[in-house]
């Protein structure tokens, strides 16, 4: 593909309207990520990590500036259906199975006239761990299972980019640290450009190749922590005295974000 | 304790409590003498349901069949109506007042003017209880579809879904446990409906057996035929409730 950005922003603004009332959520964000890129967005609450993911998704119409996703707008690349969302809450349908739930990607919104999806709902379902329970109710799962299901539907179709909301912040810290296992796991299997929101700082650091900062009012990025260098001979141990120091920089980062 | 104990115990407390009634219904008519054409004592009520079976089945039918249309009617025309209000809100302004003033008209001066329009036959009991099945199914069912998250819609949007397919997929799922709530409450009305059609004017049914058995003081037939009215609406019910149990297994 010619397009060498997976994604590209230049000069974002949001602005929303409650009640007569401005509020600027974003004001000229500029972001380039590399295609296959895992880049986590972490900022004080307000600073509108959560609206430049929607911006992405075509859920927040923008009021300046340009996004591109593989060159296609966002309301293109929607339409052809090359996103994947995670949103917080799992938001799986409960009266439909596991399965069924997954199938609801290809069900809707035609996502067959765009390709045949390379992994079938069985083997999606199969790679998030979750081979064994296809026929369950949501109901009957626990909170980290439903994300995982929630991320088997989003993969549906080998979407080009996959934005996930603070997909693990409701789950207990045991099941989130393995959750970023999978994940990780996940993202190289897939090769998938990612983009995850978090309040976290290890799971910004664990995750990430890249974390971007961002400060509020108005929502804006205040700095960037290339990873790379430190994860090139592989992942980073949760106890290792590298992890301990990009936590620590990415902490104050976030000091003079106003966090 | 043990589940099937439970379970016993679950049993026992209602039948306790019919029991009681029926056995303080009995003591009042006996301990005041009160004569049998003001009020039988239960087991007159109870022998003569045996002894006027025939008759009691005889007048069971129409008014099942009645109650069983309207039912159908006025709960469909409901959920169509919820559909178009849904989807148009200009339509849903105009109109939603009017159901709304409908509803307040008394059913028993409804009636009446049903029966002008319609006649003497089913119809007009039809009708009517489709009329009283109408309101509390359209409400529940306004709600019911549009009891969706933002969330859910926000998902359906990333997987650029059709309204279509949002309607099939989503709205109306999540409109089901709303409309059997609807569904519980016709279930019973739906026989009221059909038993004050009956009353205004008709030769069979059980609304005309309890005007017959009035007027002719005949009152261990009228309480009989109120066991027979309450068992109709009891099957109605106890049929949405199953048929909820089968169709809501997630909720």
């Amino acid at each position: 593909m010619a397009e060498p950005f997976a994604v590209r922003m230049a000069g974002i603004g949001v602005v929303f309207e409650r009640d007569g009332q401005r509020f600027e959520a974003l004001r000229t964000v500029s972001l380039e990520l590399a295609a296959g890129a895992f880049v986590c967005l972490i900022g004080p609450s307000g600073c509108g990590k959560s609206t430049l993911l929607r911006v992405l998704a075509d859920l927040v119409p923008i009021a300046g500036g340009e996004a591109r996703i593989l060159g296609q707008t966002p309301a293109e690349a929607r339409a052809a259906r090359r996103l994947g969302f995670c949103f917080q809450d799992a938001t799986l349908l409960p009266w439909r199975t596991v399965i069924a739930n997954v199938r609801l990607a290809l069900e809707v919104g035609r996502p067959a006239a765009a390709r045949p999806p390379r992994r079938s709902p069985e083997e999606l379902l199969e790679l998030v761990g979750l081979g064994a329970r296809l026929d369950a109710l949501p109901g009957e799962l626990s909170g980290g299972m439903r994300q995982r299901v929630a991320i088997a539907r989003a993969l549906v179709g080998d979407p080009a980019l996959l934005l996930m909301d603070e997909p693990f912040g409701a789950l207990d810290e045991l099941t989130r640290d393995r959750l970023n296992d999978e994940l990780l796991r996940i993202w190289q299997e897939t090769g998938t450009t990612i983009v995850f929101v978090t309040h976290s700082l290890g799971e910004a650091v664990y995750l990430g190749q890249e974390v971007v900062v961002m400060a509020a009012g108005p929502g804006r990025i205040h700095a960037r922590l290339d990873l790379r260098p430190a994860k090139a001979e592989g992942g980073l141990g949760r106890d290792s005295a590298t992890f301990a120091a990009l936590t620590g920089e990415l902490r104050s980062l976030l000091a003079e974000a106003g966090a | 304790m043990t589940r099937s104990g439970d379970a016993a115990r679950g049993w026992l407390l209602p039948v306790l409590g019919f029991v009681s009634i029926l056995v303080l219904w009995h003591a009042v008519v006996v301990l005041l003498q009160v004569p049998e054409f003001v009020a039988p004592t239960p087991l007159a009520a109870l022998r003569t349901l045996g002894d006027r079976w025939p008759l009691l089945l005889q007048n069971f039918w129409p008014t099942a069949v009645e109650a069983l249309a309207g039912f159908l009617l006025g709960n469909t025309l409901a959920v169509l109506t919820a559909v178009v209000f849904v989807h148009s809100r200009l339509v849903e302004r105009a109109y939603f007042p009017v159901a709304v003033f409908f509803n307040t008209i008394p059913v028993l001066a409804l009636a009446p003017i049903l029966v002008l329009i319609f006649g003497l036959g089913m119809l007009p009991k039809i009708v009517i209880a489709a009329v009283i099945c109408f309101f509390p199914t359209l409400v529940n069912m306004i709600r019911g579809l549009e009891a969706v998250g933002r969330p859910e819609l926000e998902l359906m949007r990333v997987l650029n879904a059709s309204r279509l397919e949002i309607f099939w997929r989503l709205r109306v799922p999540r409109s089901l446990p709303f409309l059997f709530a609807a569904l519980r409450i016709a279930s019973t009305t739906c026989v009221v409906g059909a038993i004050v059609g009956e009353w205004i004017g008709a030769n069979n049914g059980l609304g005309a057996l309890i005007i017959q058995a009035t007027f002719n003081y005949q009152s261990p037939l009228l309480y009989a035929t109120l066991f027979v009215s309450s068992g109709l609406a009891l099957l109605f019910f106890g049929a949405v409730v199953a048929l909820e149990k089968r169709v809501l297994r997630w909720s």
